[in-house]
């Protein structure tokens, strides 16, 4: 399974680091968000600087929504589904390679949009740690949701629109959590946010599990 | 003679659509079958019931001595089928194509190389996007990738569309090593003078069924398929 | 194809229903009985919770609302439930009958997730002064409500059935996983700034409060059931309407093959 999940990542980061899909539209295009959120918000009036956890964290997720349309988009092109399902890849593996690809250009994207709420909103990072690893826990849980709701709409017409009607109520938890744990980390108190990291990780190993074990029925029932 | 597929009064569904109302059909070891029909008389379908991708929902179906549906798994890990999709990835080259779908069928890098070189992709073409690639060429790409998992059956549909004459010339060749090699093939063509040279049998499809002979079907039961009616009790 | 079904004959044509579908009716002896009751219960709802029992202390009549919000809220959950349960069995049995109870189940739910959010919004208005606040069993049931739309906007596109089947069960398996992930950390937010002090019923409800919320379970419980039994059978039938098409379109295809020999 495992080796089946590395060929797939493989694939996949091979075929975006080609298509540069993530690096020339995704990226510009959450850094866009992040300037019409200081046009929304008044910069003056600090309401962007208290905002800025949920308005990075909103941001994210929308920028997640591309990136896993775009994972999925790879699978479903002529012939591809057919070959997977006559390969010998396990669907477990596949589910966790496609999951793993998503992940890193998450935290790519993460890393970028970091540089830019701290550049343009102005917020000062804090508590290190805790930034971490509530960005590590809510990137898994963003990519294997993701990744299991992306095949979930695979080769349907409506797809596109499908996909966030699906997906965002699902990701609420995901957004609270990782909010509140920035606020804690760059505002308040750090150890206020370490139980929503908790929570973001019980949240990640729930869907990575779930994805694993429902991808099979997904590639199957199409 | 070793039984390859054997088909009784089969049927299979395309959404609702019965795509195949009702074929009889035996393959055994070593042949080269070519189906025959007009458009839509069900023969990618019957092609994607062979590969274990549809579903037969009545009748018999045992392939590579599995019995479909429930051994589907097994038959798809033996058969290779070149359907109307690359199954090609576009930003990635050629060789990495081969490469990825080789290993995803444990092929081996022996097997890999190998492949490339038989369709004409080992040299200048290697490390050439697909997206950049011609029809042809492309064709060739899905075929390496064939050819490097060994299908003990090879389901081609329309495997001739888009070539020119030696890339044809080059997949018959293929074709018939892989006989010799002991596979088995059933394909559609359209390229009817060529196909027919090649093959050993042909099976005419009409309306998702085979003319001859005419199947026994009304006595296929199709209890235990699914909605048993004891399943409402529980509810109602 | 669409069929419309008629009593008592075969979609289409005028011959009897075949013995495998059925009456082709949503309605029978049993759920006759459900809905009398039902339509009874409602009554006694009526009387109990607008006139026998008194007006709250504190809450003055916005407290008639509870008798409906509380069974409907508990309803809810209960259709959720169903569908998850249902939607793992389809998976583990992969029987018809499964699919079509997660897809009544979660249909119904949402009904009662609408009449959980009327109620709690026309009963925010007196007691809070706003139709909507930012309250944690509000809000989550609204993200529940997101939810049960999305499995139903699924269930609606015009799929393979298999797929479709598929597609629809791994969805309703995760729903009541998803609510308990969705309740548990919209309570944990809502906690950290407020205190859930604003929803809780008075503990110490009794005499005719008690008695008309009793009822109002009672009533919600034998409507819940009503219409659970209808829309299974609803979706019961449309699978054998599908059934039937099916062995039509496998005669019309033999012919269509007959006549071009």
């Amino acid at each position: 399974m495992w080796r089946d999940a590395a060929l797939v990542a493989g694939r996949d980061l091979r075929v975006e680091a080609r298509s540069r899909v993530t690096l020339h539209q995704v990226a510009p295009f959450a850094l866009l968000v992040l300037v019409l959120f200081a046009f929304a918000l008044d910069p003056a009036r600090q309401t962007l600087e208290r905002a800025t956890p949920g308005l990075y964290w909103v941001t994210v997720l929308f920028s997640a929504l591309l990136a896993v349309a775009r994972s999925a988009a790879l699978d479903e092109s002529g012939g591809v589904r057919d070959a997977l399902r006559l390969s010998a890849l396990e669907p477990p593996g596949v589910f966790a390679g496609k999951a793993l690809a998503v992940a890193v250009e998450l935290l790519a994207l993460e890393a970028l949009l970091g540089l830019g709420v701290v550049i343009l909103y102005g917020a000062e990072p804090a508590g290190a740690g805790l930034l971490l690893a509530t960005c590590l826990a809510a990137t898994v849980a963003v990519a294997s949701t993701g990744t299991l709701y992306g095949a979930l709409v695979s080769g349907l017409r409506v797809r596109e629109t499908l996909l966030p009607l699906l997906l965002l109520p699902v990701l609420a938890p995901v957004l609270i959590g990782a909010t509140r744990a920035f606020e804690a980390a760059l505002g308040g108190v750090p150890a206020d946010g370490w139980p929503w990291c908790g929570l973001l990780a019980v949240f990640a190993i729930l869907y990575s599990v779930a994805g694993a074990a429902a991808y099979g029925t997904l590639l199957e029932g199409s | 003679m070793e039984p390859v597929v054997h088909l009784r009064a089969t049927v299979a569904l395309l959404g609702r659509f019965p795509a195949l109302a009702g074929i009889d059909l035996d393959v055994v070891r070593g042949e080269i079958v070519l189906l025959r029909g007009p458009n839509g008389a069900g023969k990618t379908t019957l092609l994607r019931v062979l590969a274990g991708l549809v579903p037969p929902v009545r009748g018999e179906a045992v392939v590579l001595g599995h019995r479909l549906p429930g051994e589907a798994r097994a038959v798809r890990r033996r058969v290779g089928l070149l359907g109307h999709g690359s199954a090609l990835f576009e930003d990635l080259t050629a060789a990495g194509n081969v490469a990825f779908w080789g290993r995803a069928c444990r092929a081996g890098a022996g097997d890999i190389e190998a492949a490339l070189a038989l369709v004409g992709l080992a040299d200048r073409l290697r490390d050439v996007p697909v997206a950049r690639l011609s029809t042809g060429q492309r064709r060739r790409a899905s075929l390496a990738c064939l050819l490097a998992r060994r299908p003990e059956l090879w389901l081609l549909d329309e495997p001739h569309a888009g070539l020119d004459n030696d890339a044809r010339d080059l997949l018959d060749g293929l074709l018939r090593q892989a006989v010799g090699q002991g596979a088995t093939v059933v394909l559609s063509s359209h390229e009817l003078d060529r196909a027919e040279a090649l093959a050993d049998r042909v099976v005419s499809l009409v309306a998702g069924t085979t003319t001859v002979p005419a199947p026994a079907i009304s006595n296929v039961s199709d209890e235990g398929r699914r909605n048993e009616p004891g399943e409402v009790t529980h509810v109602a | 194809m669409t069929a419309t079904t008629q009593p008592g004959t075969v979609a289409g044509t005028d011959q009897p229903p075949r013995p495998g579908a059925a009456a082709a009716t949503t309605g029978s002896r049993a759920s006759r009985i459900i809905g009398l009751l039902a339509l009874a219960a409602t009554g006694l709802l009526v009387l109990y919770g607008l006139v026998i029992s008194p007006a709250d202390v504190e809450m003055d009549d916005a407290v008639r609302l509870m008798y409906v919000h509380v069974p409907s809220a508990t309803y809810l959950y209960v259709g959720c439930f169903i569908t998850t349960v249902a939607s793992g069995l389809w998976l583990w049995k992969r029987t018809a009958g499964w699919d079509a109870l997660a897809e009544a189940g979660a249909e119904v739910a949402l009904v009662f997730s609408v009449v959980t959010l009327g109620t709690g919004s026309l009963w925010g208005r007196p007691t809070w002064g706003t139709y909507w606040t930012w309250d944690a069993r509000l809000t989550s049931t609204a993200v529940l409500t997101a939810l049960l739309v999305g499995y139903l906007a699924l269930r609606r596109l015009d799929l393979d059935p298999d797929s479709r089947s598929a597609r629809a069960a791994v969805l309703g398996l995760l729903l009541v996983p998803n609510v308990v992930i969705v309740n548990r950390s919209v309570e944990w937010w809502r906690s950290l700034h407020q205190g859930s002090t604003l929803t809780r019923i008075d503990p110490t409800i009794e005499g005719d409060m008690l008695v008309a919320l009793m009822v109002g379970f009672a009533a919600l419980g034998l409507i819940f059931a009503w219409l659970m039994i209808h829309r299974f059978r609803v979706a019961w039938l449309s699978q054998q309407v599908d059934r039937l098409d099916l062995d039509e379109a496998l005669a019309a295809r033999r012919a269509e093959a007959e006549e071009s020999r």
